[in-house]
């Protein structure tokens, strides 16, 4: 079939918008993030005159600078900080997929219409605020709040530990906050196992906990590779959670950029952050992309 | 894959769900607690909610944000529903594999980077950071969402419904309004509702890109929990809770609704 | 009515029409078969204007139908799926095609109850599609696209999700609705026994050519080439020499030393390669009673294939070759005539050989 207006249309305005708002920006950080500081209203220089034409073109490139790259490089406290992210990160994502998997398991394996209510009730916190889930721990954890208070009634211990502000707080709320992006990918993968694939390896011989791991388990592999991305990824630039249920003493690399921009006002070594940070996670990035099309496109 | 329930499943089952509800649950009982301490349970009572009715600054920031998420909602339903189209629809095109890159990578992209990149443009063109530009952030991060949700439908999609519209004698364009839109309606629907949540829901982006007269709830409520649990903050977030389990409620019921006389005008 | 001209049409590297020719004639139920992808519903989608052909032009009444879009075209399609729509009652499917030509409510309501009476539908005009049986559906579907009294009904494999009986039946109201109803059918199938029945003609497909463009009858006892005779029904296809071809008719002799008489057959010249077409049920199977005849073949059954109504008979003769035949099993008994190892003789008319070029 010829393209029509309207087919070109259906492409055009989305694309645009997307162009606009989600590529520009991205140029416009690394455009900044080679920019250097300035007591100004933007805070930074050169600003591109485009006014000037080819000159303010050349005198706008030649006054760029890696200021705040070097900066980043030459400060511990950044490098520190992506670490520190990166490590959570993949903390977080490990226990996600331990206790992630045994109920996405257990949910594909419920008889039906319990499944689907069951499956309700686990995307339904995703639906209240992420805010919301995040103060209710909070609630928990903090210093007269409930856990402690249940653990010194029941004896365990004597006087209140100081749960909030530390790493083990952002644990809990990351792991708490990204159950569902690790339990649903999961789900679906497994849903769609046929049980007589069980059945089968059971009837040639293979004891349960083998069938499992040569049989469940690789077949939830694209489950496993999207939920783990999609955990993974958003969880190493996350501000909320570190911020709320963290310390102060040790920064993830998110509030990092965050007080870069709306403490220190320094938006070139922000922008610089924040193309750092992309640049570590472009691979994941780009392996999810291409995870998610095959999902998507290769059924057909 | 279905089967029994053992008792291994259905441990993972209660232990995953307390885990998810058992925090949400503390929280609603929580802000009916008489006591300011939050440790120490004082009687019921529903002072907090009555403080909060006195509250302006948190009035006007869930009106804001109430207008956002509508607004944000209904433009990323639409560009996210063409963006879906061109994806299942349009064939290969120039620049389809960057098309596809800034519709998944918005999904993961940590929201910190896309608030600031967002925020430098606005800087950047000069635009007064306020009600629209927060608009506009959130219809960009919402409608990636969209476009994956109506994107599974139309894959769906039986192709030769509309050609048999067409072979019956309607025009492109009417094909589409009769025979796709009501067939793609559940997910169209569903999708606005997901990027209606998404936007009440986003803190840092809010942040980013909004300017003096913008506050959002959650940066209201973000910049009271900062220095600590209120029981006000309670009630606020179980009335959020509330009104999103209502809506929630309100349309699955719709959706039985529709499908019960359906059923029943054809008995 | 319907003129392909040199019609081509390319998927990538293959070609799913090639170069294809053909006349369909007004008030004529005209079946294209062939194997799956053959290209006939290309074939069709073209006409119905889904498809566009890369070569060649597509005849309507005489004029090019290139430009019309394939909403305007006077032609309507029953879908292999039916493509009923799902949020429409029956009636409202039915009716959809009239509410295009913006026709009066009290028109396309007359019209759409006249179909639904002739098709049996009375009371389901306000079913979702879901709530019908596969039989209904069809009805619908067919009764959606007759409404609009199209100059040319396609059918793309519109029995295929039926069961055998429902399908015996539906073929033969099909045919009955077209006689009456007086238009052009052109159904698309892969069921040869379908096509025999229902259709006046038959274009056999292959590889994006016709094959063959004949009369069932035609189809069936004369097939054109070894590929027809094999696709058609069940056959026994012999390797031969020719030794002689005059007027009185044409002697082949297979590898095996059996020699085949037949009808004097274009095309075959003394010494070239040909090939024996016999089908089974013209192939008489008989145990040795008296002594040998010398136009007849003796073997030994090696397996029954029991049908039913017939029974096909895997005969070794004693020169090594295999043949089928059949026998219309007209006795009730469960003890059949010949078991396996029995001596057999099998003997055919001579009009019965069919003797292929190619």
């Amino acid at each position: 079939m010829k393209r029509s207006w309207s087919m070109i249309l259906v492409v055009a305005v989305p694309y645009l918008w997307l162009a606009a708002f989600f590529l520009v920006p991205f140029l416009i950080v690394l455009k900044i993030s080679l920019s250097q500081t300035a007591l100004a209203q933007p805070p930074y220089l050169p600003v591109l005159d485009l006014a000037a034409g080819w000159r303010g073109l050349r005198g706008f490139v030649t006054a760029l600078s890696l200021e705040g790259y070097a900066l980043l490089f030459s400060d511990p406290l950044y490098l520190f900080s992506y670490l520190k992210s990166l490590a959570i990160g993949a903390g977080a994502t490990a226990i996600l997929l331990l206790l992630g998997f045994p109920l996405a398991y257990a949910l594909a394996r419920t008889p039906q219409p319990a499944q689907g209510v069951l499956l309700v009730l686990v995307v339904l916190p995703f639906w209240t605020s992420f805010l919301i889930r995040i103060y209710a721990w909070m609630n928990i954890l903090q210093r007269d709040g409930l856990l402690n208070g249940a653990l010194q009634a029941l004896g365990v211990v004597d006087a209140p530990i100081p749960w909030l502000a530390t790493d083990a707080a952002v644990m809990i709320g990351l792991v708490y906050s990204y159950l569902p992006f690790m339990v649903l990918p999961l789900y679906a993968s497994l849903q769609k196992m046929d049980t007589a694939l069980l059945e089968a390896a059971a009837d040639l011989g293979a004891p349960a906990w083998k069938t499992f791991w040569l049989v469940t388990v690789p077949l939830a592999r694209p489950g496993i590779v999207a939920g783990s991305l999609l955990c993974f990824i958003p969880i190493v630039g996350e501000f909320v959670i570190p911020d709320l249920l963290g310390g102060s003493q040790s920064l993830m690399i998110g509030q990092t950029l965050w007080i870069e921009f709306f403490g220190n006002k320094d938006w070139p070594v922000a922008s610089a952050l924040a193309v750092a940070l992309l640049a570590v996670l472009l691979v994941p990035i780009v392996l999810y992309q291409r995870q998610q099309m095959r999902a998507l496109e290769g059924g057909r | 894959m279905q089967g029994r329930l053992t008792r291994v499943n259905l441990a993972a089952l209660a232990i995953g769900l307390a885990f998810l509800y058992l925090p949400i649950a503390i929280l609603v009982i929580y802000s009916f607690n008489d006591s300011r301490l939050v440790g120490v349970w004082g009687g019921w009572s529903l002072r907090w909610y009555r403080d909060l009715l006195g509250n302006q600054a948190m009035l006007d920031a869930a009106w804001a944000s109430l207008r956002v998420a509508v607004l944000s909602a209904s433009i990323a339903t639409v560009l996210g529903t063409l963006a879906a189209l061109a994806l299942v629809r349009a064939g290969r095109f120039a620049g389809r594999t960057a098309f596809v890159a800034m519709i998944y990578a918005p999904l993961v992209m940590p929201e910190v980077i896309t608030g600031l990149s967002l925020l430098l443009l606005f800087v950047a063109i000069n635009i007064d950071r306020g009600f629209w530009t927060v608009v506009i952030a959130h219809a960009t991060l919402t409608l990636c969402f969209v476009t994956v949700v109506v994107q599974a439908r139309l894959l769906d999609f039986d192709r030769s419904l509309e050609e048999a519209a067409t072979d019956l004698g309607c025009p492109p364009w009417r094909v589409f309004m009769t025979i796709t839109l009501p067939l793609i309606a559940p997910a169209v629907v569903a999708a606005w509702m997901l990027a209606f949540t998404l936007s009440l829901d986003d803190l840092v982006i809010a942040s980013f890109t909004s300017g003096p007269g913008a506050t959002t709830l959650p940066i209201r409520i973000y910049s009271e929990v900062r220095l600590g649990v209120k029981p006000e903050i309670n009630a606020v977030c179980t009335i959020m809770i509330a009104v999103v389990a209502s809506v929630l409620i309100v349309a699955s019921l719709l959706s039985k609704l529709t499908v019960a006389s359906r059923t029943q005008r054809s008995a | 009515m319907v003129r392909f001209e040199d019609v081509s049409k390319r998927f990538g590297a293959t070609a799913a029409v090639d170069r294809l020719s053909l006349d369909i004639f007004p008030g004529e139920f005209f079946a294209l078969l062939g194997p799956s992808g053959c290209g006939k519903t290309t074939l069709l989608r073209m006409l119905a204007g889904f498809e566009t052909p890369d070569e060649g032009r597509i005849l309507l009444d005489g004029s090019d139908i290139a430009a019309v879009p394939p909403h305007r075209r006077p032609v309507n399609m029953m879908f292999q799926s039916y493509a009923l729509f799902p949020h429409l009652t029956v009636a409202g499917n039915i009716a959809f095609g009239l509410r295009q030509e913006g026709l009066p409510k009290t028109e396309i309501a007359e019209r759409v109850g006249a179909m639904m009476a002739l098709l049996q539908l009375g009371r389901l005009g306000e079913r979702r599609p879901d709530q019908l049986s596969g039989g209904q559906r069809q009805r619908v579907a067919l009764a959606r696209s007759l409404v609009k009294r199209p100059r040319v009904l396609l059918l793309d494999e519109p029995m295929a999700a039926l069961d055998r009986k429902l399908r015996e039946e539906t073929q033969f109201e099909l045919m009955d609705l077209q006689a009456r109803l007086g238009l052009t059918f052109v159904i698309v199938t892969h069921d040869q026994e379908e096509a025999m029945k229902v259709a006046d003609r038959i274009g056999v497909m292959n590889h994006g050519r016709l094959v063959q463009v004949a009369l069932p009858e035609e189809i069936y006892e004369k097939p054109n080439s070894r590929w027809v005779a094999d696709f058609i029904g069940d056959v026994n296809l012999i390797e031969g020499r020719v030794t002689v071809a005059d007027a009185d008719g044409v002697v082949v002799e297979a590898a095996e030393g059996i020699r085949f008489q037949a009808d004097a057959t274009d095309g075959a010249k003394t010494g070239e390669t040909v090939w024996v077409a016999l089908r089974p049920e013209k192939i008489a199977i008989a145990s040795i009673t008296d002594g040998k005849r010398a136009d007849a073949l003796y073997g030994e059954v090696l397996e029954i294939g029991y049908r039913g109504d017939v029974s096909v008979y895997k005969v070794r003769l004693d020169n090594g070759l295999v043949m089928k035949a059949a026998a219309a099993n007209t006795m009730r008994r469960v003890a059949q005539p010949f078991g396996c190892n029995d001596r057999v003789v099998l003997s055919w008319a001579r009009d019965a050989v069919a003797v292929l070029t190619r």
